[in-house]
């Protein structure tokens, strides 16, 4: 079988010359916790949206089941953006359709088990929901997807420590054994004790590619600690 | 007994000890069924391989017996239970007395405060 993700010498230059990727190398194995982490500014976004796609690379490959990203990938791709793309005025329930009409792999039983959980009305409409319960709604749909790759982008940033605790919770026990979920976050102390892997990435490159438990044992402290001295400004 | 994970050591050594613990208090009764892998993942926050990791562990000691079927028991060896017990406490009576060492105290005049607490306490 083919890794799941396989990243090629990938470049992304924008426009104004700006290098976001540098000639990437990166392999994204099935059935773990990854955390994608490196500063603001090193490209993990760019990465993740080439990715899903969402870009084109200036140059190198990006292969997800060994094929590009394209229609096959995305039903099998399930993507938590940075930012909401949903509209306000929709209502959760219309939500759950869309995700519904969208996605083979959507299971609304899932999420509306989630959502009855959390006592989240689906007649609420997006716009009037806080900013925490909108990111626990948006993960939510998400992680209804029996996807074989979850991109979550930055999922815990700007909630409180129950909301944060509750999305974790919710990425353990809805991702099943041979999917992988990959969380871009710079916030590690956090989630440390939920990964597996962590690929540290700064200026466009991987630095770091390790096990949680193999960089304990081999530096003798924890992620978060050799985080701040392989980042340390 | 919650999940007080501390990122200074490895996680899945502090799962195992919080599992023993639940164990030898009765939490999860011998003979009794543990929660699966990911429920336990899920209740600590931790990723379930770790978990996966403590269990296995747990089972490879004895106080767990993985099922045929699915998911594993608490051993219904009470012995081995009581074991795990007193090697705990020993344990915790090992740093006590190091902790004490290094104050200054022996073991007599570990023993003798010991004994003033307990007439403290009456």
């Amino acid at each position: 079988m083919n890794e799941l993700v396989e990243v090629n010498n990938l470049t992304k230059v924008y426009e104004k010359k700006k290098l976001a990727l540098d000639h990437m190398n990166l392999t994204i194995p099935r059935g773990r916790i990854i955390g994608l982490l490196g500063p603001n500014g090193s490209g993990k976004t760019t990465l993740i949206k080439l990715i899903n796609g969402l870009l084109e690379p200036t140059e190198g490959e990006i292969l997800v089941n060994g094929r590009r990203p394209g229609p096959e990938s995305k039903a099998c791709v399930s993507y938590l953006p940075e930012r909401t793309y949903f509209q306000g005025s929709m209502k959760v329930s219309e939500l759950i359709s869309y995700f519904t009409d969208f996605y083979q792999d959507f299971s609304p039983e899932r999420a509306r088990q989630m959502l009855a959980n959390l006592k989240i009305s689906e007649d609420a409409r997006l716009k009037t929901l806080s900013k925490g319960t909108k990111e626990k709604v948006q993960l939510i749909m998400v992680m209804s997807r029996q996807a074989q790759l979850y991109i979550l982008d930055e999922p815990i940033a700007g909630v409180d420590p129950a909301a944060r605790d509750y999305i974790l919770k919710t990425i353990i026990s809805n991702y099943s054994e041979m999917s992988t979920v990959l969380i871009s976050t710079h916030l590690i102390t956090d989630i440390a004790q939920v990964l597996d892997e962590v690929v540290f990435i700064r200026d466009g490159r991987v630095v770091l590619q390790d096990t949680v438990e193999h960089i304990r044992e081999t530096r003798g402290k924890s992620v978060d600690a050799f985080f701040r001295e392989v980042f340390a400004c | 007994m919650a999940w007080k994970l501390d990122s200074d050591r490895p996680i899945y050594a502090q799962i195992l000890e919080v599992m023993q613990l639940r164990i030898i208090a009765g939490v999860y009764r011998s003979g009794e069924k543990i929660p699966s892998v990911r429920e336990l993942a899920a209740e600590a926050g931790v990723n379930p391989n770790t978990m996966q990791k403590a269990l296995a562990e747990l089972e490879k000691e004895g106080l767990v017996m993985a099922q045929r079927t699915s998911g594993r028991i608490v051993t219904e060896d009470m012995e081995m239970i009581k074991q795990t017990r007193e090697q705990l406490a020993r344990e915790q009576v090992q740093e006590f007395i190091d902790k004490m060492e290094k104050l200054g105290f022996n073991k007599k005049e570990v023993v003798a405060l010991l004994e003033q607490m307990e007439v403290k306490d009456e």
